[in-house]
């Protein structure tokens, strides 16, 4: 039996070379989303509602800075292909899940008042993670654990 | 007025609908459609794509309206910036009330369809309009 393939909204866009600063707007705002970049000029996310609107905002800021973009609806005709892509986004957040495991870790013996300050942002930096995250990597667990483990030695840090 | 915006309203289109009741239009009617097309010629919209009203250079569509209906009021600055990190979540502002609202505004766009949400939500804005401007006032949050 054929696999149910998931829908994706693609944002196909073109800007010019010069000025650069919507350029790299629009690349933090596609990170932001957690969107795959798919090519240059095409970038795609999960379809739902909250994404499609997104891409509809970015697709007027390209047209705003004088480029032209247009929001696709579509699926991948090849189940090899989506999984193939779903993984490559769940590397992505995955890298950023390790990265919260490391820093929670490197303040484990440091003052409690560096831990407070580090658990603050870290819990911040893992909603801003869990937010871009399509494709949940086993890392988001540790990542999880490691943050919550750093909240329980804060408390007990406590006098 | 007639207004028109997209079906399925969270926070940014809920904060719009009642800065246009409270400060634009006394006695405005909100039509939902599904695509910029379906927008009655005779009713102005807004929070869609490629409208006056909407996102325009990182701001969200509340902001947009402070700036074309040349709402001054600081407080509603205030409540704009707050909109504007529940809606894009860009961390321009710091406001920590953000998630929080969107997150209830959410919750009700699952339980309510967009007329109830609009009449649901426009006493929390009010009680937000009323908790910044006595902020203001006090120099500190009240009791």
């Amino acid at each position: 039996m054929a696999e149910k393939r998931a829908s994706w909204v693609l944002l196909a866009y073109r800007l010019p070379r010069e000025p650069s600063t919507p350029r790299s707007g629009l690349w933090r705002k596609l990170r932001r989303l957690g969107a795959a970049q798919l090519l240059d000029g095409l970038a795609a996310l999960p379809l739902d509602a909250r994404n499609r609107e997104q891409f509809e905002w970015l697709a007027d800021e390209v047209v705003e800075a004088g480029g032209d973009a247009t929001i696709w609806v579509g699926e991948l005709s090849s189940a090899a292909q989506e999984r193939e892509l779903a993984a490559r986004m769940a590397e992505a957040v995955a890298v950023d899940y390790l990265a919260v495991v490391a820093d929670a870790s490197a303040v484990r013996d440091e003052p409690p008042v560096h831990r407070r300050r580090t658990l603050a942002r870290l819990r911040r930096e893992l909603r801003r993670i869990k937010g871009r995250d399509y494709f949940p990597p086993p890392e988001r667990e540790l990542a999880q654990q490691a943050v919550d483990e750093l909240a329980t030695a804060v408390e007990e840090s406590v006098p | 007025m007639k207004w028109a915006t997209r079906r399925h309203c969270h926070v940014d289109r809920a904060a719009c609908a009642w800065l246009i009741r409270r400060f634009v239009d006394p006695a405005p009617t909100f039509v939902f459609v599904d695509d910029p097309d379906e927008v009655p010629a005779d009713a102005t919209p807004f929070d869609m794509q490629g409208v006056e009203l909407g996102h325009h250079d990182g701001d969200c569509s509340f902001e947009a309206f402070l700036r074309r209906y040349e709402l001054h009021d600081p407080i509603l600055w205030e409540i704009g910036k707050i909109i504007h990190e529940a809606d894009l979540a860009d961390e321009l502002y710091d406001a920590p009330e953000a998630p929080g609202l969107d997150v209830l505004l959410r919750g009700l766009s699952l339980t309510h369809d967009d007329d109830e949400l609009l009449m649901l939500s426009a006493p929390l804005f009010d009680g937000l309009y009323e908790f910044k401007k006595r902020a203001l006032l006090l120099g500190r949050e009240p009791s």
